[in-house]
This record gives C-alpha cells, structure tokens and sequence, in this order.
C-alpha cells in the first residue's frame, strides 16, 4: 500500500532466534488521543497490538498512552522497571524531552523504535518509522497543478506553527512552483475546525475571487467547507485536506466536486511500527532502518482502500 | 460631565480599531464582514456576560470553555440517540436545547456549592473542573469527533447562520443576554448584591445579604449562559471535540477585565464586556483582513491590548 520504501540500513546479523520458552514483552509509548489524528493513532495501536498478541503468544505488550512529555518519561521509566521490556515502540510527545529516557532505554540494550517525530540525537533508534512531510506538500502540490493545469489563485490555511507544518508549506510552494497558481494568502488555522472556519470567513470577505484552497488537514477542511457555505459563494471549485479523516475519505469516494481528493498521513503508521518491530523478535528478516510512509493521494477510484469504518478518525 | 478614561477608553480603543479597519481593507464595513464577526463573538461573549457577575462577586471560572465542549459533546450524542426514534424533528432539537441548558444549570451549580458549601477557592473547584470536562468530551469522542447526524445537521443550522430581517440568531441572543445583564448589573438588588460581596464580603454579610447563595447563583447564571452558547455554537459545525471551545475561559476573562470590571471584584460592568468582547474579535479579524503583521504576533498583539486595558483603569483608580 503506497509507495512505502526500506531504507534498509545494514542490519547487524546478530538478531538470533528468540529463545521459545522466554516470554518477550515490547512497550508502546504513545500521546493520548487528544485530537482527531491521535485519535486514530491509538485505535490503530491498539488494534495492532490485540492482533499481534493472537498471532504470536511469545509477545507481550504493554501499551501506555500520554498526555505530556512529563508523563511519557514517566511511563517509559516503569516499562523498564517494573516490565524489563525488550523493545520500546515510541511516538514522543516533544523531541528534546523525550531524547534522554529513550536514549537511556537504547543503552540498555533494549530495541528502540521511534515513530514519525524524530528525537534530538542521531543514531539512538534501530528503527524510524515516519510520515513523509515534505512529501505530504509536494502530493498536494502536484495535485493542485493537474487539477488547475491554467494556474489560479488559492489561499492556504496551515497548520500549529511547527517543523512539520513548515515542511509541508515549503514542499508544497516547491511543487507549484511556475505553475501559474498563486498563493493569495496563508494563515495559521492550528489544524483545528472552529480556528479555520474563521480564517476561511475573513479569507472570503477579503478576496472576491478565490479558485481553490488548500486547507491541508481534513478537520481544516471541514471548517473552510462551512464558511464557503454560509457565504454562499460559488468560485471556490474545490478544497484539498490532508490526513485521511474517514469521513473525507467517505466524500472523495462519492465523488463530492467540493472533496475531489485528499492526501494521506496515516495515523496507523503506528501500526507499521509495532508490527515491524514484533517481526524483529519473530522472525529472522531485517527490520533496522528507517521505513518512510509516503504520502498518498487518495482518489475516488482507490479511496475504498483508505477508509476505516471502526476508526475514530 | 467630567471625561473618564476608565469608562470611555474601551470604547474609543473600538471606535479606533474600527476606523483602522475601514482604512485597511474596504471589505471591513461591509455586511458580510460584520455578521461574521458579530456572530463568531456570540459564543465567547456570551459566556462573558456571565463571568462579569462571577468576576464581580471576587469569582472566576476557568472551567467555561471545557464545559461548553462537554456539553456540546453530550447535546449531540442526546440528539443523534433520539433521531431513529424521533426523526429529524423540532422536538429533538428542543431536548437537545433543553439538556444543554440543563448540563449547563448543574455543572454550574457544582461549581458554586463546592465553592460556597465546601470552602474551597473558586480557582482551584474550576481548574478541577477545566480538566475533568475536557477529559470527559475526549472520552466520549473516544479521542476523535463527535458529530452531528448529517441530516440533522442541516435542519439545525439555521439556528446559527439565519436570523430576523439579516441579523443572525446568534447576534440576537448575545444582544438579549447583554441587555438583560446590563439591566441585572445595574438596576436589580441582585446586581448591587454582587458588587457588595466582590467589594467586602464581611460588610455585605453583615448586610443581610445571602453571600453564599448570591454567589452560588453567579456560577449557575454561568452555567445556563454556557448552555446558551453551546446551543448557538453546535449548528455552526455541528461537532464537537477535545479542541472545542480551548482557551475560551481566558478570552472570555480578558474580555470581561477589558471592559473595565475590576479582577478583585467589586465593580462590573456588562456592556464593557460586550466592547472587550468586541475587540478581541475584532483584532484577529484585522489581522486576517490584513498582510501588516505576521501570524505568529496574533497572540502578542491581543496580550498587548489587554495590558493596555489594565493600565487604563489602574491609572483612574489611583486617582480615586
């Protein structure tokens, strides 16, 4: 499913077989779903880990979920403690504060894998498993130009000021690049929908003609989507999220001309991170490196394959 | 009569951002522009005509935004739960309206017993409850959305985006709880009450004024104006989240301290609240409508304005 590439390091030969009797527990540190897209990510960890404790009963796996940095150290310290795990599965809540504890873990000799925001250090981790920021801009991008092949004018709506959100923008203005689209404006909408149904009004009351917008997260989208309708303008031809929310994914399928497409961040890489790492303790295949997901663009004619009914998000 | 800046800056502070508005962009003035930002301040402002009377009884309550989200959360997980036996009806609609108000009067009530009954201080009864509704609204989400039934939906959203002869409903219900708190501020025992208490307790006490239950009914008050604007806020996008209705309880504060109702109590003033409410909303209007000021100053800029706003009155009430 996508175009997901092993950027395999060399992977040390020494990963024996696990010894049959031993019981091997892996710990899954993740952020509390405190938002749609973490949401998705702690069903998606969840699942994994249910499906994955039937499949192989030689693993264990302890799952915590946190609600700030200070408790996710906290919660990393008590796996090593109290569980001796043999395999950290993270996705940290900050870089800097999360550096040391997992680090700690690494010299411990434990497995480290560390999912979609990188730690402050190089070379900790034996596996990173992340999204494809840049990439999830230049996807947008590419699509914006094919579907306005004579250029136009868009306004874009960002996300919390971050690295990640930086990375997007910047991929996606090096995407439409000479292209003819113009970018009027950019405002921070913080991925959230009440934030961006506001940016959207003022947009709208700003700028008489707007061709499309790129509102680059899903719940963004669905914020924008309300204030073009309660203005009742018609030259908005069509609105581009980001992540893969289930019910944009829904109108994609159905072929809404608001929702023509959408582009995939998935919250079940986490999935891939958890099950990645069990197969390092099943299996003999080579699992150390870094798996970089790509950013897909969802269409009606594959969008059956992106939807999650059970999801939250 | 004697020119008050305490009373007068808040409203030349609009007049000017008002006038810069018009200058800046031409779509500023213009209808659309208006009812959207009337409307978008309907939420926060009313909500801020109730936490005047909690500021001015020597209150606060920062638990206003997460209750919103929760009862927001609970209003549409009622309706969307009676719609297969009820249909998309008025009724649904009013039982959703009704249990807002009612989550609203009994979140609020909590609130005022614990602080009145139990003696513990507003801030901490209200942080507690900051964290318990929010993490309340994340678990019923089950860490996602809660949303509207579709069809529904679109039989509710008129409550937000129609109104009477152009003005929309939520225009009209935060200018008939204004003019009903300025009138209960100003012109009721009741008002007089809250401002003897926020002044000195002991005095008022003396006075034979029921402290505890005239502040309890603050918080109450409180409660129902947040279920108030649940009502108003829910059509709008017809979902609710863990990010709803964030920082709500600090705007709402900052609007009130803007409108000149002093922190310690004491003094309040609704229809100052109404213009902090109004400058606030109007800031981050300007600063879309305009490419003068990076994004990133947003913040800065409202905390600036709020400053301000303080050493305005400070400089009246040294001269007192």
């Amino acid at each position: 499913m996508g175009m997901k590439h092993l950027l395999g390091a060399v992977t040390l030969a020494a990963i024996a077989a696990v010894p049959a009797a031993a019981q091997t527990v892996i710990g899954v540190s993740i952020p509390a779903a405190t938002h749609g897209w973490a949401g998705g990510m702690n069903f998606h960890a969840q699942e994994a880990v249910d499906r994955l404790e039937a499949t192989y009963p030689e693993l264990d796996f302890v799952l915590a979920t946190a609600s700030d940095p200070a408790k996710q150290v906290n919660d990393i310290e008590d796996m090593v403690a109290t569980r001796n795990i043999s395999a950290l599965v993270v996705l940290p809540f900050e870089s800097e504060p999360l550096t040391g504890p997992v680090k700690g873990v690494a010299d411990s000799g434990a497995w480290v894998t560390v999912v979609d925001r990188g730690l402050s250090e190089e070379g900790i981790e034996d596996l990173y498993v992340a999204g494809d920021n840049p990439g999830f801009g230049v996807t947008s991008g590419e699509y914006m130009v094919s579907k306005m092949p004579d250029g136009g004018n868009i306004v874009v709506l960002r996300g919390i000021p971050t690295t990640i959100d930086n990375e997007r923008v910047e991929g996606f203005q090096s995407a439409i690049e000479g292209s003819g689209i113009e970018i009027l404006a950019m405002e921070h909408g913080n991925w959230n929908r009440d934030d961006s149904f506001t940016v959207m009004q003022d947009f709208l009351s700003k700028y008489p003609q707007i061709d499309a917008v790129w509102a680059s997260d899903d719940d963004m989208a669905i914020g924008v989507l309300a204030a073009i309708e309660a203005a009742g303008r018609d030259d908005i031809q069509f609105v581009l999220g980001g992540a893969g929310m289930k019910e944009m994914v829904a109108r994609v399928r159905d072929g809404d001309t608001m929702i023509p497409a959408d582009v995939t961040y998935p919250p079940s890489m986490i999935a891939t991170a958890i099950e990645l790492t069990a197969l390092n303790f099943v299996s003999t295949a080579p699992v150390s490196g870094d798996f970089i997901i790509g950013s897909v663009l969802i269409t009606p004619e594959n969008a059956d394959k992106f939807y999650y009914p059970d999801s939250p998000f | 009569m004697k020119f008050d800046l305490k009373v007068w800056g808040p409203i030349i502070a609009l007049i000017v951002l008002c006038v810069a508005g018009a200058f800046m962009n031409e779509n500023f003035l213009s209808a659309a522009n208006i009812t959207n930002v009337l409307s978008r301040s309907a939420f926060i402002g009313i909500i801020a005509v109730g936490m005047t009377f909690v500021i001015t009884t020597g209150g606060l309550d920062l638990s206003v935004g997460s209750m919103a989200a929760f009862i927001a959360g609970v209003m549409i997980l009622i309706m969307n739960y009676l719609i297969p036996s009820m249909g998309v009806t008025v009724g649904v609609v009013l039982i959703g309206m009704a249990a807002a108000l009612a989550l609203g009067f009994v979140a609020g009530l909590l609130n005022g017993l614990l602080i009145t009954k139990m003696r513990i201080e507003a801030f901490i009864v209200t942080l507690g409850g900051l964290g318990i509704f929010r993490s309340l609204v994340t678990w019923l989400a089950d860490g996602g959305t809660i949303s509207l039934d579709f069809d529904m939906r679109t039989f509710y959203r008129p409550v937000y985006y129609d109104g009477i002869l152009g003005i929309s409903w939520p225009i009209i219900v935060f200018a008939i709880v204004a003019i009903l708190g300025e009138i209960a501020m100003r012109y009721t025992a009741y008002g007089r009450h809250c401002a003897a208490i926020g002044s000195n307790e002991q005095v008022a006490r003396y006075s034979a004024v029921h402290v505890d239950r005239v502040r309890t009914a603050t918080y109450v008050i409180l409660g129902v104006l947040v279920g108030v604007a649940t009502i108003m806020y829910v059509p709008r996008l017809g979902s609710a989240s863990s990010s709803t209705g964030v920082l709500w309880e600090l705007e709402a504060i900052a609007a009130v301290i803007i409108g000149g109702t002093t922190l310690q109590g004491g003094f309040g003033r609704v229809w100052g609240t109404v213009i902090g409410v109004l400058i606030l909303s109007l800031i981050g209007n300007l600063l879309n409508l305009t490419d003068y000021v990076s994004p990133y100053l947003n913040g800065a800029i409202q905390g600036v304005i709020i400053i301000l706003a303080v050493v305005l009155q400070r400089e009246k009430r040294a001269s007192r």
